[in-house]
Protein backbone atom coordinates (compact mmCIF):
# COMPACT_ATOMS: atom_id res chain seq x y z
CA UNK A 1 0.00 0.00 0.00
CA UNK A 2 1.07 3.31 -0.69
CA UNK A 3 1.91 5.82 2.15
CA UNK A 4 -0.63 8.33 0.34
CA UNK A 5 -3.23 6.10 0.42
CA UNK A 6 -2.71 5.27 4.00
CA UNK A 7 -3.24 9.39 4.88
CA UNK A 8 -6.76 8.82 2.70
CA UNK A 9 -7.78 6.37 5.05
CA UNK A 10 -6.50 7.72 8.16
CA UNK A 11 -8.41 11.13 6.88
CA UNK A 12 -11.63 9.64 6.22
CA UNK A 13 -11.68 8.37 10.18
CA UNK A 14 -10.42 11.87 11.38
CA UNK A 15 -13.52 12.58 14.13
CA UNK A 16 -11.50 14.34 16.74
CA UNK A 17 -10.91 13.24 20.10
CA UNK A 18 -9.37 14.64 23.22
CA UNK A 19 -7.34 12.91 25.71
CA UNK A 20 -8.35 15.39 28.10
CA UNK A 21 -12.12 14.69 28.14
CA UNK A 22 -11.62 10.38 27.94
CA UNK A 23 -9.80 10.95 31.04
CA UNK A 24 -12.45 13.83 32.49
CA UNK A 25 -15.30 10.39 32.08
CA UNK A 26 -13.05 8.19 33.50
CA UNK A 27 -12.83 10.18 36.80
CA UNK A 28 -16.53 10.48 36.58
CA UNK A 29 -17.07 7.32 35.89
CA UNK A 30 -14.56 6.00 38.82
CA UNK A 31 -16.30 8.38 41.12
CA UNK A 32 -19.97 7.11 40.48
CA UNK A 33 -18.74 3.42 40.87
CA UNK A 34 -17.02 4.11 44.31
CA UNK A 35 -19.91 6.56 45.38
CA UNK A 36 -22.62 3.04 44.50
CA UNK A 37 -20.19 0.86 46.15
CA UNK A 38 -19.88 3.02 49.71
CA UNK A 39 -23.82 4.23 49.63
CA UNK A 40 -24.70 0.73 49.08
CA UNK A 41 -22.07 -1.28 51.68
CA UNK A 42 -20.72 1.24 54.05
CA UNK A 43 -22.38 4.78 54.03
CA UNK A 44 -21.81 7.65 56.42
CA UNK A 45 -20.63 7.26 59.78
CA UNK A 46 -23.64 6.77 62.49
CA UNK A 47 -22.10 10.55 64.03
CA UNK A 48 -22.05 12.80 60.75
CA UNK A 49 -23.64 15.44 61.60
CA UNK A 50 -21.71 16.45 64.37
CA UNK A 51 -18.51 14.84 62.78
CA UNK A 52 -18.70 17.94 60.15
CA UNK A 53 -18.08 20.20 62.23
CA UNK A 54 -15.23 18.65 63.31
CA UNK A 55 -11.84 20.15 61.86
CA UNK A 56 -10.05 16.57 62.47
CA UNK A 57 -12.53 15.50 60.31
CA UNK A 58 -12.45 17.67 57.85
CA UNK A 59 -9.55 17.84 57.48
CA UNK A 60 -9.19 13.88 56.14
CA UNK A 61 -10.39 15.35 53.45
CA UNK A 62 -8.46 17.79 52.18
CA UNK A 63 -5.49 15.56 52.13
CA UNK A 64 -7.47 12.81 50.38
CA UNK A 65 -8.99 15.18 48.07
CA UNK A 66 -5.59 16.94 47.03
CA UNK A 67 -4.22 13.73 46.39
CA UNK A 68 -7.01 12.65 44.13
CA UNK A 69 -6.51 15.86 42.16
CA UNK A 70 -3.08 15.92 41.98
CA UNK A 71 -3.02 12.82 40.90
CA UNK A 72 -5.76 12.58 38.21
CA UNK A 73 -3.86 16.47 36.58
CA UNK A 74 -0.17 14.54 36.58
CA UNK A 75 -2.22 11.14 34.90
CA UNK A 76 -3.36 13.67 31.79
CA UNK A 77 0.97 14.46 31.66
CA UNK A 78 2.02 11.40 32.11
CA UNK A 79 -0.59 9.56 29.36
CA UNK A 80 0.94 11.60 27.12
CA UNK A 81 4.08 10.52 24.63
CA UNK A 82 5.80 13.53 25.53
CA UNK A 83 4.90 14.19 28.90
CA UNK A 84 7.15 12.56 31.66
CA UNK A 85 6.78 13.11 35.83
CA UNK A 86 9.20 15.74 35.74
CA UNK A 87 6.64 18.01 34.74
CA UNK A 88 4.41 18.08 36.92
CA UNK A 89 5.56 15.15 39.56
CA UNK A 90 6.31 18.06 42.52
CA UNK A 91 2.50 18.42 42.58
CA UNK A 92 2.04 14.81 44.08
CA UNK A 93 3.82 16.05 47.33
CA UNK A 94 1.30 18.53 48.56
CA UNK A 95 -1.01 15.73 50.18
CA UNK A 96 2.17 14.25 51.91
CA UNK A 97 3.37 17.63 53.24
CA UNK A 98 -0.32 18.93 54.22
CA UNK A 99 -0.06 15.51 55.81
CA UNK A 100 3.05 14.97 57.88
CA UNK A 101 2.41 18.89 58.69
CA UNK A 102 -1.24 17.92 60.34
CA UNK A 103 0.49 15.13 61.97
CA UNK A 104 3.10 17.87 63.27
CA UNK A 105 0.62 19.60 64.83
CA UNK A 106 -0.99 16.52 66.51
CA UNK A 107 1.93 15.40 68.11
CA UNK A 108 2.06 18.60 69.57
CA UNK A 109 -1.10 19.30 71.30
CA UNK A 110 -1.70 15.66 72.30
CA UNK A 111 -0.26 14.51 75.21
CA UNK A 112 2.24 11.92 74.94
CA UNK A 113 0.55 9.04 76.28
CA UNK A 114 -2.82 9.73 73.76
CA UNK A 115 0.11 9.15 70.72
CA UNK A 116 -0.10 5.71 70.14
CA UNK A 117 -3.97 4.97 71.04
CA UNK A 118 -4.54 7.80 68.43
CA UNK A 119 -2.22 6.25 65.73
CA UNK A 120 -3.25 2.62 66.34
CA UNK A 121 -6.96 3.71 66.29
CA UNK A 122 -10.03 1.51 66.01
CA UNK A 123 -10.10 1.13 62.13
CA UNK A 124 -7.22 0.32 60.99
CA UNK A 125 -8.19 -3.55 58.77
CA UNK A 126 -11.34 -1.60 57.40
CA UNK A 127 -9.20 1.49 56.57
CA UNK A 128 -6.86 -1.43 54.36
CA UNK A 129 -9.43 -3.55 53.20
CA UNK A 130 -12.18 -0.52 52.09
CA UNK A 131 -9.19 1.69 50.46
CA UNK A 132 -8.16 -1.01 48.19
CA UNK A 133 -12.09 -2.00 47.74
CA UNK A 134 -13.49 1.38 46.68
CA UNK A 135 -10.43 2.44 44.67
CA UNK A 136 -10.77 -0.73 41.90
CA UNK A 137 -13.60 1.36 39.95
CA UNK A 138 -11.74 4.71 40.16
CA UNK A 139 -8.42 2.22 38.88
CA UNK A 140 -10.26 0.43 36.08
CA UNK A 141 -11.40 3.81 34.70
CA UNK A 142 -8.52 5.09 34.94
CA UNK A 143 -6.58 2.83 33.43
CA UNK A 144 -9.20 2.03 30.85
CA UNK A 145 -8.72 5.98 29.98
CA UNK A 146 -5.03 6.02 29.69
CA UNK A 147 -4.99 2.84 27.47
CA UNK A 148 -6.62 4.97 25.18
CA UNK A 149 -3.66 7.49 25.67
CA UNK A 150 -0.32 7.36 25.01
CA UNK A 151 1.61 7.25 28.16
CA UNK A 152 5.67 7.43 28.02
CA UNK A 153 6.32 5.11 30.58
CA UNK A 154 3.54 2.27 31.12
CA UNK A 155 4.22 1.51 34.77
CA UNK A 156 4.44 4.84 35.91
CA UNK A 157 1.18 6.29 34.32
CA UNK A 158 -0.46 3.04 35.85
CA UNK A 159 1.15 3.62 39.48
CA UNK A 160 -0.42 7.84 38.51
CA UNK A 161 -3.66 6.08 38.09
CA UNK A 162 -3.50 3.72 41.66
CA UNK A 163 -2.61 7.55 43.42
CA UNK A 164 -5.39 9.04 41.50
CA UNK A 165 -7.71 5.59 42.66
CA UNK A 166 -6.91 6.01 46.21
CA UNK A 167 -7.26 9.49 46.79
CA UNK A 168 -11.30 9.25 45.27
CA UNK A 169 -11.69 5.95 47.62
CA UNK A 170 -10.26 7.79 50.44
CA UNK A 171 -12.05 10.69 50.49
CA UNK A 172 -15.52 8.30 50.48
CA UNK A 173 -14.08 5.84 53.10
CA UNK A 174 -12.94 9.15 55.50
CA UNK A 175 -17.11 10.03 55.70
CA UNK A 176 -17.08 6.59 57.19
CA UNK A 177 -13.82 5.97 59.36
CA UNK A 178 -14.45 7.54 62.82
CA UNK A 179 -10.35 7.65 63.18
CA UNK A 180 -9.64 11.19 62.52
CA UNK A 181 -6.11 11.59 63.98
CA UNK A 182 -3.89 12.91 61.47
CA UNK A 183 -1.84 10.28 63.63
CA UNK A 184 -4.08 7.74 62.15
CA UNK A 185 -4.49 8.66 58.66
CA UNK A 186 -0.32 9.16 58.39
CA UNK A 187 -0.19 5.70 59.22
CA UNK A 188 -3.02 3.52 57.84
CA UNK A 189 -3.82 5.77 54.59
CA UNK A 190 -0.69 5.58 52.80
CA UNK A 191 -0.50 1.72 53.69
CA UNK A 192 -3.42 1.79 51.87
CA UNK A 193 -2.55 3.99 48.87
CA UNK A 194 0.90 1.80 48.42
CA UNK A 195 -1.46 -1.21 47.74
CA UNK A 196 -3.24 0.27 45.29
CA UNK A 197 -0.35 1.99 43.73
CA UNK A 198 1.62 -1.10 43.08
CA UNK A 199 -1.48 -2.81 41.92
CA UNK A 200 -1.57 -0.06 39.32
CA UNK A 201 1.96 -0.36 38.68
CA UNK A 202 1.84 -4.05 37.83
CA UNK A 203 -1.66 -3.62 35.35
CA UNK A 204 -0.19 -0.18 34.12
CA UNK A 205 2.98 -1.80 32.83
CA UNK A 206 1.22 -4.32 31.28
CA UNK A 207 -2.09 -2.91 29.99
CA UNK A 208 -0.57 0.61 28.97
CA UNK A 209 2.07 -0.64 26.64
CA UNK A 210 1.29 0.65 23.25
CA UNK B 1 -6.97 17.28 14.42
CA UNK B 2 -9.59 19.24 14.86
CA UNK B 3 -12.46 17.15 12.37
CA UNK B 4 -10.94 19.77 9.29
CA UNK B 5 -10.06 16.72 6.78
CA UNK B 6 -8.27 18.90 4.70
CA UNK B 7 -5.47 19.95 6.92
CA UNK B 8 -5.38 17.09 9.02
CA UNK B 9 -4.84 15.42 5.32
CA UNK B 10 -1.74 17.87 4.89
CA UNK B 11 -0.70 17.54 8.29
CA UNK B 12 0.28 13.59 8.13
CA UNK B 13 1.25 14.49 4.39
CA UNK B 14 3.64 16.76 5.97
CA UNK B 15 5.08 14.28 8.86
CA UNK B 16 5.21 11.51 6.60
CA UNK B 17 9.12 12.63 4.74
CA UNK B 18 10.02 13.36 8.83
CA UNK B 19 8.87 9.90 9.99
CA UNK B 20 10.72 8.16 6.71
CA UNK B 21 13.86 10.44 7.52
CA UNK B 22 14.52 8.93 10.69
CA UNK B 23 13.61 5.68 9.87
CA UNK B 24 15.49 5.16 7.24
CA UNK B 25 18.73 6.40 9.59
CA UNK B 26 17.54 3.77 11.95
CA UNK B 27 17.64 1.43 9.77
CA UNK B 28 20.87 2.07 8.26
CA UNK B 29 22.51 2.06 11.86
CA UNK B 30 20.74 -1.30 12.23
CA UNK B 31 21.54 -2.82 9.23
CA UNK B 32 17.78 -3.36 8.39
CA UNK B 33 16.92 -3.79 4.52
CA UNK B 34 15.91 -0.28 2.99
CA UNK B 35 12.75 -1.85 2.06
CA UNK B 36 11.37 -1.78 5.93
CA UNK B 37 11.78 1.92 6.18
CA UNK B 38 7.95 2.64 4.23
CA UNK B 39 6.37 -0.12 6.69
CA UNK B 40 7.95 1.72 9.82
CA UNK B 41 6.63 5.09 8.27
CA UNK B 42 3.22 3.63 8.02
CA UNK B 43 3.13 2.01 11.18
CA UNK B 44 3.97 5.66 12.73
CA UNK B 45 1.54 7.33 11.06
CA UNK B 46 -1.35 4.50 12.05
CA UNK B 47 -0.29 5.44 15.74
CA UNK B 48 -0.33 8.96 15.45
CA UNK B 49 -3.43 8.93 13.78
CA UNK B 50 -5.05 6.48 16.69
CA UNK B 51 -3.49 8.61 19.32
CA UNK B 52 -4.10 11.77 18.18
CA UNK B 53 -6.14 13.37 20.65
CA UNK B 54 -2.65 13.00 23.13
CA UNK B 55 -1.61 15.78 21.53
CA UNK B 56 -1.59 18.98 23.72
CA UNK B 57 -2.73 21.82 21.55
CA UNK B 58 -1.28 24.50 23.78
CA UNK B 59 2.35 22.09 23.13
CA UNK B 60 4.26 21.69 19.84
CA UNK B 61 4.06 19.10 17.62
CA UNK B 62 7.55 18.28 17.14
CA UNK B 63 8.17 16.41 20.63
CA UNK B 64 4.55 14.78 20.36
CA UNK B 65 5.35 13.02 17.00
CA UNK B 66 8.96 12.54 17.81
CA UNK B 67 8.10 11.03 20.90
CA UNK B 68 5.69 8.50 19.21
CA UNK B 69 7.79 7.97 16.38
CA UNK B 70 10.37 6.75 19.27
CA UNK B 71 7.71 4.49 20.67
CA UNK B 72 7.21 2.83 17.48
CA UNK B 73 10.43 2.52 16.19
CA UNK B 74 11.79 1.11 19.28
CA UNK B 75 8.84 -1.19 19.70
CA UNK B 76 9.16 -2.38 15.72
CA UNK B 77 13.15 -3.24 15.62
CA UNK B 78 12.77 -4.84 19.53
CA UNK B 79 10.61 -6.97 17.72
CA UNK B 80 12.46 -7.71 14.61
CA UNK B 81 16.08 -7.38 16.47
CA UNK B 82 16.68 -10.82 15.89
CA UNK B 83 16.39 -10.48 11.78
CA UNK B 84 18.19 -7.56 11.79
CA UNK B 85 21.75 -7.94 13.48
CA UNK B 86 23.63 -8.35 10.05
CA UNK B 87 26.93 -7.23 8.84
CA UNK B 88 25.89 -3.65 7.19
CA UNK B 89 28.12 -5.14 3.80
CA UNK B 90 25.45 -7.61 3.09
CA UNK B 91 23.28 -4.77 2.28
CA UNK B 92 25.75 -2.50 0.37
CA UNK B 93 23.85 -3.30 -2.92
CA UNK B 94 19.99 -3.25 -1.67
CA UNK B 95 20.85 0.41 0.54
CA UNK B 96 22.85 2.05 -2.70
CA UNK B 97 19.94 0.96 -5.01
CA UNK B 98 17.17 3.44 -4.60
CA UNK B 99 14.14 1.93 -3.82
CA UNK B 100 11.63 2.64 -7.36
CA UNK B 101 8.56 3.90 -5.79
CA UNK B 102 10.08 4.58 -1.99
CA UNK B 103 6.80 5.28 -0.61
CA UNK B 104 5.34 1.76 -0.66
CA UNK B 105 5.11 -0.64 1.55
CA UNK B 106 6.97 -3.78 0.68
CA UNK B 107 4.90 -6.50 3.00
CA UNK B 108 3.57 -5.51 5.90
CA UNK B 109 0.43 -3.65 5.87
CA UNK B 110 -0.25 -5.59 2.65
CA UNK B 111 -0.17 -8.93 4.90
CA UNK B 112 -1.63 -7.44 7.94
CA UNK B 113 -4.91 -6.60 5.67
CA UNK B 114 -5.12 -10.07 5.15
CA UNK B 115 -6.17 -10.17 8.62
CA UNK B 116 -8.98 -8.15 8.74
CA UNK B 117 -12.18 -9.10 9.07
CA UNK B 118 -13.88 -9.43 5.43
CA UNK B 119 -16.06 -6.58 5.34
CA UNK B 120 -13.19 -4.50 7.21
CA UNK B 121 -11.04 -5.48 4.65
CA UNK B 122 -13.03 -4.13 1.70
CA UNK B 123 -13.66 -1.07 3.22
CA UNK B 124 -10.21 -0.52 3.64
CA UNK B 125 -9.50 -1.56 -0.02
CA UNK B 126 -12.76 0.70 -1.41
CA UNK B 127 -11.11 3.66 0.28
CA UNK B 128 -7.19 3.52 0.21
CA UNK B 129 -6.76 1.35 -2.94
CA UNK B 130 -9.63 2.37 -5.14
CA UNK B 131 -10.12 6.33 -3.47
CA UNK B 132 -13.40 5.83 -2.74
CA UNK B 133 -15.57 8.28 -0.66
CA UNK B 134 -17.16 6.83 2.40
CA UNK B 135 -20.69 7.51 1.10
CA UNK B 136 -19.48 5.91 -2.05
CA UNK B 137 -18.36 2.67 0.13
CA UNK B 138 -21.19 3.08 1.63
CA UNK B 139 -23.85 2.83 -1.69
CA UNK B 140 -21.84 -0.09 -3.11
CA UNK B 141 -21.96 -2.47 -0.02
CA UNK B 142 -25.43 -1.25 0.80
CA UNK B 143 -24.99 -0.35 4.48
CA UNK B 144 -25.01 2.84 6.14
CA UNK B 145 -22.24 5.53 6.05
CA UNK B 146 -21.98 5.39 9.74
CA UNK B 147 -21.39 2.01 9.80
CA UNK B 148 -18.70 1.73 6.95
CA UNK B 149 -17.01 5.22 9.19
CA UNK B 150 -17.80 2.19 12.91
CA UNK B 151 -16.14 -0.57 10.55
CA UNK B 152 -13.07 1.78 8.93
CA UNK B 153 -12.27 3.19 12.54
CA UNK B 154 -12.45 -0.61 14.19
CA UNK B 155 -10.04 -1.78 11.52
CA UNK B 156 -7.29 0.61 12.09
CA UNK B 157 -7.29 -0.29 15.46
CA UNK B 158 -7.04 -4.04 14.42
CA UNK B 159 -4.46 -2.91 11.83
CA UNK B 160 -2.19 -1.28 15.03
CA UNK B 161 -2.87 -4.64 16.96
CA UNK B 162 -1.70 -6.45 13.92
CA UNK B 163 1.33 -4.31 14.09
CA UNK B 164 2.16 -5.04 17.05
CA UNK B 165 2.18 -8.67 17.00
CA UNK B 166 3.03 -9.04 13.80
CA UNK B 167 6.74 -11.13 13.45
CA UNK B 168 7.33 -10.74 16.42
CA UNK B 169 7.65 -12.33 19.73
CA UNK B 170 8.64 -15.96 19.16
CA UNK B 171 10.46 -15.42 22.24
Amino acid sequence: MKTDDLIELLVKDSAPWRFRSVLAWAVAGGIVIAAILFFAGIGFRPDISEAVHSNRFLFKFIVTVSLAVTAIWVALSVGRPDGSLAQRGLALSIAPVLLAGAAVVELLVLPESQWTPHLVGRNARLCLTLIPLLSIGPLACLLAALRGGAPSSPGLAGAVAGLAASGIAATFYAANCTDDSALFVMTWYPIATLIVTTAGYLVGRKLLRW
Amino acid sequence: MTGDAGAYRQLLASLAPHVRAVARSRCRSLGAPENEVEDLVQEVLLTIHLKRGTWDQSRPIGPWVAAITRNRLIDVLRRRGRHIIVPIEDFEDSLQAENPTPELSTRDIDSLLGQLKPQQREIVRSISLNGSSIRETADRLHITEGAVRVTLHRALKALSVFYRSSGARED
